[in-house]
């Protein structure tokens, strides 16, 4: 293998999920974290789910990465059941989770030197390549504690895209941000989306970062957690967070999103 | 500069209000002798070479029991903290042992193993064994969960997630639990020194220790001096390039 052929995009993966169902015990209390839920997803689509906290958006995402597994149900990659974490899906987590004690470049190594057929300096042209894409170049041998937070981010997406996978699954990446980092982000992950041709699932409780981002919004309600409704947004990239037409498509899904949530007080009982 | 003169402002002063109360007969220089008798007695133990020789000993014994229950210590400590078999059994042991003052081990060591080397090894190994097991367990049972997750992911598992993922993500504690280790091997050879005499070599704490019988005051606190510069040495040498390379990567503070 070559760095060439490397870097070549890996073709992109249609994920179909069917009918997983999950349930938590905690303090003695059953939560029903996902009620039989399905979704297909295309190659090279990408898909935010959205939903308010508990409504088990992260769970699947989790049994989509092989981390957790389901009570019931599958989830198929290209047809093959999906048992376990592989090079294929990378998942990106709302903190970081890089490794403070490698540097910048290591961090994106880690998952590379995991990877059989190069050799360590084609790793490294590689890791400098994802490195390069999202802006971080100058600082190959920083420490990440001396990173923002939206550079620990782009790490993170580097780290992530460097074992050239055919799925993204990302877990409320920006949320942490301040909004300023975040809409630069926005920018960068849509350009990075039409050069690498992933397959994106994308979690998210923002509605506006949801239209901004996704080819497909797909709406959940908690208690259990279930698809509601799904938005398919057609607005022409590069898409801006502050325009108007994404405004109004985000108050469309707020005004559905809301009639789904139960009043708290329904809940408690 | 600024910080070394003041250093050296404080310990000369040290010297000069030592030497004054002696001077003044303050203190009685039976007791303690003046600062000039005891850099003698030292120069005249480096020069005849009794010095070196009690230093090699000790530090001999100890970087060897040391190093012992370094090797041992830190697999034991990954296997407690990863099974509950082992934490339920071995790693109880070591809570408990760990409480233990490392000296109430020489009498045992002196009845199992004779006035010998080895009795001397064993107080020096159970002096670090347990800190270093305790200290690697609870290094583990630190770590974030998401580094192990965010590892899986990857195609890191079993073997390679321990020695590239806990073991690194554990080192700070894993660098403070050498350095507790190395303290209390260094205090319980100490006391088995002094407490017994070895005919396989003179230690240091056997020259304090003939100190002490010949009531020669300047020998004791001489060798006192050396074995707090040993102390200070093996700290500057072994554990604060660590502890720099640490603070620099995580970001800790480090002054």
């Amino acid at each position: 293998m070559t760095v060439q052929t490397e870097l070549t995009n890996a073709a992109p993966s249609k994920l179909s999920i069917s009918a997983i169902t999950k349930r938590f015990r905690a303090r003695g209390t059953e939560v029903h974290a996902l009620d039989r839920v399905s979704l297909e997803i295309a190659e090279g689509e990408f898909v935010c789910l959205l939903g308010p906290s508990g409504c088990g958006k992260s769970t699947l995402l989790n049994i989509a990465a092989g981390l957790d597994s389901a009570d019931e149900g599958e989830i198929f990659s290209d047809g093959k059941k999906i048992d376990g974490p592989g090079r294929d899906r990378m998942v990106m987590f709302q903190e970081s989770a890089l490794f403070p004690w490698l540097d910048v470049i290591d961090n994106v190594m880690f998952g590379l030197k995991l990877k059989p057929g190069l050799t360590n300096p084609e790793r490294r042209e590689v890791a400098h390549f994802y490195l390069k894409l999202v802006g971080l170049d100058k600082f190959l041998h920083a420490n990440i504690h001396e990173l923002s937070g939206g550079m620990k981010q782009r790490v993170a997406l580097a780290r992530a895209l460097a074992p050239n996978p055919r799925v993204l699954l990302m877990d409320e990446p920006f949320a942490a941000l301040d909004a300023l980092t975040r809409e630069q982000l926005y920018g960068d992950l849509q350009r990075i989306q039409q050069q690498r041709q992933k397959t994106i699932v994308f979690v998210t409780h923002n509605v506006r970062e949801a239209v901004c981002l996704g080819d497909r919004v797909v709406l959940f309600s908690p208690h259990p957690g279930r698809i509601q409704e799904q938005f398919r947004i057609t607005l022409p990239r590069p898409r801006d967070i502050n325009s108007v037409d994404l405004a109004e498509h985000a108050t469309e899904i707020t005004k559905a999103l809301k009639g789904y949530i139960k009043p708290e007080a329904e809940v408690a009982e | 500069m600024k910080r070394f003169l003041s250093a050296a402002a404080f310990f000369a002063g040290l010297l000069v209000i030592w030497e004054v109360l002696v001077r003044l007969k303050i203190w009685s220089p039976v007791l303690v002798p003046s600062p000039f008798t005891v850099s003698e007695y030292l120069l005249g133990a480096v020069r005849d070479g009794s010095l070196a020789a009690a230093a090699w000993v000790t530090i001999k014994r100890l970087v060897l029991g040391y190093t012992f229950g370094i090797v041992v210590g830190l697999p034991i400590g990954l296997l407690t903290a990863r099974f509950k078999v082992w934490q339920d059994t071995l790693g109880l042991l070591a809570l408990g042992l760990q409480t233990l003052p490392s000296v109430c081990w020489v009498p045992l060591a002196l009845i199992w193993f004779g006035q010998t080397e080895t009795a001397m090894f064993f107080v020096v190994v159970m002096g670090t064994l347990w800190s270093m097991i305790i200290a690697t367990d609870n290094g583990v049972r630190n770590i974030p969960p998401i580094y192990a997750r965010a590892a899986r992911t990857m195609g890191s598992k079993g073997l390679h997630t321990w020695i590239k993922v806990m073991l690194p993500a554990s080192l700070p504690f894993i660098v403070g639990g050498m350095k507790q280790g190395w303290a209390f091997a260094w205090r319980s050879l100490m006391a088995a020194e002094i407490y017994v005499t070895i005919l396989s070599g003179f230690g240091l704490g056997h020259l304090l220790h003939y100190g002490r019988e010949l009531n020669a005051m300047e020998q004791v606190i001489g060798v006192m001096f050396v074995i707090v510069v040993i102390g200070l040495l093996a700290d500057k040498i072994m554990f604060s390039p660590w502890e720099r390379f640490l603070h620099h990567r995580w970001g800790t503070q480090g002054k």
